[in-house]
């Protein structure tokens, strides 16, 4: 029997052993960083290269791509974002075998050819809160390659506004006997704040530029729509006024866009500032930026930051969490339970939804992941703090129930127009995600948001409320009756759905005292970056591909 | 390209003096549509040049409700589509009948 107990410690010491003759201290040249990786990283182990929602660990995931098979092969990655090429080339070369991820927004169709390939043992698609809770039960990192803005020479590491997923992967990596090395911008004397302390780092690689960071949040005002204004007013007026929605998440698509362009205008008409939107777990959109000048929003904290809102968010600390810096301080683990549990409404877009109100972002061709919206876009079984919101709609959902008894309910909202991009209809009888579940032969098919969770679905034809509904006959003809003119719309029951709009199921523009012809661009408070530049008083700098002046 | 052309019996004209009336562009995903008052007052036509094939179902259903909402009698609409999706149409056709039901020329 091994009586040792201490077999990882001397393992990870003799990994930092192995690494050591490379250093200076913990300091080692960008030249070395593939000879490194060869000297800490063994075959089969678990790795997690941080490639977050937008900071991406690039300057570790070239030098592991150019590891030395003999050396290192058949990795484990567990990591959140699976988003540069390199990280699916470590696949193809052979350096990882296997992945457990979250989401993999721009390498979707890659990612798709690879599993349907056989060039990927896939573990699971996570959401974020999913896959870190693993990280410290049973996927937990041998080695973490991460990223940060600078370091000093014991290791504390300053990631500035895209703190992310940085704290939870040193966290579960650092603590369990496993090799953290960063990759930073900058080696300086005193970092300005301390996100990592330095006794969890054991390895700093100073990159030759910038790691890379994606505008993922900036919805261009200019690219609104007069349908996705439509819903936003409808979203208003029918479902963020009657229940008194102050704490929420809003997804990233341009519905949710024009809706915080309008608090400020229709909003503000309906007498709502102050009722609605107050408190938000959210990145740092800059379409809200008008809202918050007009002293709408009291508070947001944030999953990660976004290009060219930091000195605005310096200048507003009384919105957003800041650090002794003055920068931004995001935690996207925090912020997803944030909205988990301390948000009374979800509210988003998908690509398609089904006659149960399942949804999914999943097509034949594309596997996204699931990042964080199943969490937003989800009941939390274990809240148990009472709010307006809450209880209302557990009470729409369960009248006879006993009001001390009877779980509230959050609001999970998926707002669309019924056709998308090119005509391709946002309602269908079945998602092709469980087409795709077939063809790869998983336990089970990747639905974004599960119909049970839905409370509601938005349209530009009305507002389906499937709280009310009470039996799934019912539920089918709420969603046909706001599926618009796609198929799904066209086969609805037309009494059933007279029916349902009577009881306040369905209810329409002119049932909420909205007519489509106001949907107008100049409801907007801004119509442009430009104009958000403006509302900011100058300190929001858009990155070069929104500009056109 | 496609044509399409409907023609509708209605109800009641529709209102204001205006002889004709320009909404919309054409360009991908849009539509421009062209009301002139040269019809009868219980008739109704639309003309459609659509660059999107095989959607004369969903025109038939989106013209249908269009004409029972509005019963935009003696007009007649000549649609060039980009492609537009139909919550756009609907949208563009009760603009156009807003702008001509307006008193003048």
């Amino acid at each position: 029997m091994n009586t040792s107990w201490q077999n990882n410690r001397a393992a990870r010491d003799a990994r930092i052993a192995a690494g050591a003759g490379l250093a200076r201290g913990k300091i080692v040249e960008a030249r070395d960083a593939t000879r490194l990786l060869e000297a800490v990283i063994r075959p089969g182990d678990r790795v997690c290269l941080e490639g977050d929602n937008q900071k991406q660990a690039d300057l570790l995931s070239r030098a592991l791509l150019a590891v030395d098979l003999s050396r290192v092969n058949d990795l484990h990655m567990v990591q959140s974002g699976v988003v540069l090429p390199e990280h699916l080339d470590l696949f193809d070369r052979g350096v990882a075998k296997r992945l457990d991820y979250a989401y993999s927004g721009p390498q979707s169709a890659r990612i798709a050819r690879m599993l349907f390939g056989g060039k990927i043992e896939l573990g699971a698609v996570h959401t974020y809160l999913e896959l870190f809770a693993r990280y410290f039960i049973d996927l937990t990192p041998q080695v973490a390659l991460i990223a940060a803005v600078s370091a000093d020479r014991d290791g504390n590491l300053y990631t500035g506004p895209n703190t992310e997923d940085t704290p939870t992967v040193v966290e579960a990596t650092a603590f369990k006997d496993g090799v953290v090395i960063a990759q930073v911008n900058e080696i300086v004397e005193t970092v300005s704040r301390v996100d990592i302390p330095g006794d969890r780092v054991h390895f700093i690689v100073k990159s030759d530029k910038p790691f890379f960071v994606e505008p993922l949040f900036t919805r261009d005002p200019a690219a609104i729509t007069e349908g996705q204004i439509l819903t936003a007013m409808l979203a208003i007026k029918g479902i963020y006024a009657p229940y008194g929605v102050q704490r929420l998440n809003h997804g990233i698509g341009f519905s949710t866009a024009a809706i915080e362009l309008l608090l400020p205008t229709f909003g503000e008409r309906l007498g709502l500032k102050g009722k609605i939107a107050t408190h938000f777990a959210l990145n740092p959109h800059p379409a809200l930026i008008p809202a918050i000048e007009s002293g709408w929003v009291r508070q947001i904290h944030s999953f990660g930051s976004e290009v060219g809102m930091d000195d605005y968010i310096r200048a507003r600390p009384d919105v957003y969490f800041t650090g002794p810096d003055g920068s931004l301080r995001s935690n996207r683990a925090f912020c997803q339970t944030a909205g988990l549990y301390a948000c009374d409404m979800f509210i988003g877009s998908t690509l398609q939804i089904d006659l149960q109100g399942n949804s999914s972002t999943v097509t034949a061709s594309r596997i996204a992941g699931f990042g964080g919206a199943p969490n937003m876009g989800a009941d939390a079984r274990g809240r148990r703090h009472p709010s307006g919101p809450w209880l209302k709609a557990g009470a729409e959902g369960d009248p006879g129930g006993a009001a001390l008894l009877r779980r509230g309910r959050k609001l999970v909202v998926q707002i669309g127009e019924t056709f998308g991009d090119k005509n391709v209809p946002l309602f269908v009888e079945r998602l092709d995600a469980i087409e795709l579940a077939e063809k790869l032969e998983l336990e089970l098919a990747p639905v974004m948001i599960y119909g049970d969770d839905v409370t509601h679905i938005v349209t530009e034809e009305g507002i389906a409320n499937l709280l009310l509904c009470r039996t799934a006959s019912e539920r089918e003809q709420a969603i046909r009756g706001v599926a618009g003119y796609t198929d799904v719309g066209r086969r609805r029951d037309h009494g059933m759905v007279a029916h349902l709009r009577e009881r306040g199921v369905i209810r329409r523009p002119e049932d909420l005292g909205i007519n489509p012809l106001d949907a107008d661009r100049n409801l907007l408070a801004a119509r442009s970056i430009k104009d958000l530049v403006r509302w900011s008083g100058g300190l929001y700098a858009p990155p070069s591909k929104f500009r056109n002046w | 390209m496609e044509d399409l052309r409907f023609q509708h019996r209605v109800r009641a004209p529709a209102g204001g003096t205006r002889q004709s009336a320009i909404v919309g562009v054409v360009a991908s995903g849009n539509l421009e549509v062209l009301v002139e008052r040269v019809l009868p007052d219980a008739e109704c036509a639309v003309d459609i040049k659509t660059a999107a094939v095989g959607f004369g179902e969903v025109w038939t259903a989106v013209i249908g409700d269009f004409v029972e909402r509005y019963s935009p009698g003696g007009l007649r609409f000549s649609i060039n589509d980009g492609g537009a999706r139909p919550d756009t149409v609907s949208l563009r056709l009760a603009q156009a009948v807003r702008l001509i039901a307006e008193n003048g020329q």
